[in-house]
């Protein structure tokens, strides 16, 4: 019963967001990538907190994240040799249809939540200081208002948990797109308002510092992370979720590659 | 993954597996210092009988928490590489079982009536032939304390899913398993795990008392 370490096939571990995981997506680029280099990647989802933390205690070798000043204080402390934006998504406000609140009308994230906080419409709060929490919280203070009362729910819960508080209760709640369209079916919500350009949700790769952490398999690391820049890996990336869910759930940020690579 | 997937398999036999070992390793120390305690009489015996009962309602996360810190590459015991591995998920639920099994087992053997422990020394039995003695007395109320460490372990998500990860095919058990599933919104999947894990405890459960058929 050994771990990573000592196994007799090559293998690394990825601590990872759970929207990763739990999209699908990586079930489509791992299996690729052993069959090409016959490195088996244990993926461990976590908050992206805890996926740092992991890092930075050296109990993984690459790190898949979406908090960028987080990943930036984690590159400051010579935790990470690289960091790469591998694709991003966007932030979108959801809720229900009839839409009380009028956010489809607003015109930058900032104006959506203010609307809410007019009309005292219920909103539904992750409030467990995920990426998605954090792009909340940057967005009421955007707004100039300290969002608290009966209206303003602090769930503390993951984002498929607030998803179904909002379908139930009929409130609005920010989410990311690609877990809001993986998890859609069955809900009584829409896409209200999005493309604030501050909204956008961007995934990195870290590599976990070998100086730090000496039994970091940083080879294989940098060949796992080779591989999701590769023009195989980043059409994946562009074109899941369009034939199950009818459209791609993120933007691959080397795809369409340029410069004729 | 469905309910009666080839994915399904590794996933139950994982479970099994661990609270198994789990479970036996707790017994083996816990049932001995469980007699210890019910029948022995000595200084400072209430304070440790205090500490066994207060480890009897430890938060699972806690223990996870203390056993990822241990087993951490920046912890005390990384030469062992236990972490996220099944080793780590026995160790934590190990550490869960322990003090249920001796608190469980020690009421039980102090619940043997006085009188019968009086004249099993009066008949010059050696100190190890009591011990045995009153433990085949209190033989249901050890059946009951092993059945009740097998519940809370083998249901508990908490720490397996810290010091294991819950990792496909490598650290997944049934209830990490039905806590992603759920976060992903499949409840029917994750009932049916559920259901899993509850047939899953039955047959533990009729097994034991079949074992234990004449004193239940």
């Amino acid at each position: 019963m050994s771990g990573c370490i000592n196994a007799p096939e090559k293998c690394i571990t990825l601590a990872t967001t759970t929207s990763t995981r739990d999209t699908g997506l990586l079930d489509e680029l791992l299996p690729r990538f052993r069959a090409k280099t016959g490195i088996e990647v244990r993926v461990v989802a976590v908050g992206t907190g805890q996926a740092l933390e992991i890092g930075r205690r050296g109990d993984a070798d690459v790190l898949l994240t979406h908090d960028p000043v987080a990943e930036q204080r984690f590159l400051d402390e010579h935790q990470g040799t690289s960091r790469n934006e591998l694709m991003t998504n966007d932030f979108v406000l959801v809720g229900p249809t009839n839409d009380p609140a009028k956010v489809h009308e607003a015109t930058s994230g900032a104006d959506a939540f203010s609307r809410i906080w007019q009309t005292q419409a219920l909103f539904i709060s992750r409030a467990d200081e995920s990426g998605t929490h954090q792009k909340e919280k940057a967005t009421w203070l955007a707004a100039g208002i300290e969002p608290a009362g009966p209206w303003y729910i602090r769930t503390g819960q993951g984002m498929g948990a607030v998803l179904r508080m909002a379908d139930e209760k009929g409130g609005y709640a920010l989410a990311d797109r690609g877990t809001f369209i993986a998890q859609r079916t069955g809900l009584n919500l829409a896409v209200l308002y999005s493309g604030d350009p501050d909204w956008i949700n961007r995934y990195s790769v870290i590599a976990v510092n070998p100086q730090q952490h000496p039994h970091v398999k940083d080879v294989w690391a940098m060949e796992f992370i080779t591989y999701l820049f590769s023009s195989e890996a980043q059409q994946i990336i562009a074109e899941y979720g369009r034939a199950k869910y009818g459209e791609p759930l993120f933007r691959a940020s080397r795809w369409p590659l340029r410069n004729g690579h | 993954m469905s309910v009666l997937d080839s994915e399904m398999w590794p996933i139950v036999t994982l479970t099994l597996r661990v609270t198994a070992t789990a479970l036996v390793i707790a017994s083996v120390v816990g049932i001995p210092v469980g007699v210890w305690l019910g029948l022995a009489r000595f200084p400072g015996k209430r304070p440790l009988v205090a500490l066994v009962y207060t480890g009897m309602s430890i938060p699972p996360v806690v223990v996870g928490l203390l056993v990822y810190m241990l087993l951490s590459r920046s912890g005390p015991l990384a030469f062992l590489e236990w972490l996220f591995t099944p080793t780590a998920m026995i160790l934590a639920q190990t550490l869960m079982a322990l003090p249920l099994i001796t608190g469980l087992v020690m009421g039980a053997v102090a619940a043997v009536p006085a009188d019968l422990v009086w004249q099993i020394r009066s008949l010059g039995a050696t100190p190890w032939q009591v011990r045995w003695a009153v433990l085949r007395e209190a033989r249901v109320g050890v059946l009951f304390a092993l059945l009740v460490a097998f519940g809370r372990i083998v249901s508990e998500v908490g720490a397996a899913y810290m010091v294991g990860g819950n990792i496909q095919g490598h650290t997944r058990v049934l209830s990490t398993a039905i806590m992603m599933e759920t976060g992903k919104g499949n409840f029917a999947l994750a009932l049916a795990l559920g259901g899993w894990l509850m047939a899953l405890a039955l047959s533990v459960n009729l097994a034991a008392m079949r074992l234990h058929g004449r004193s239940l």
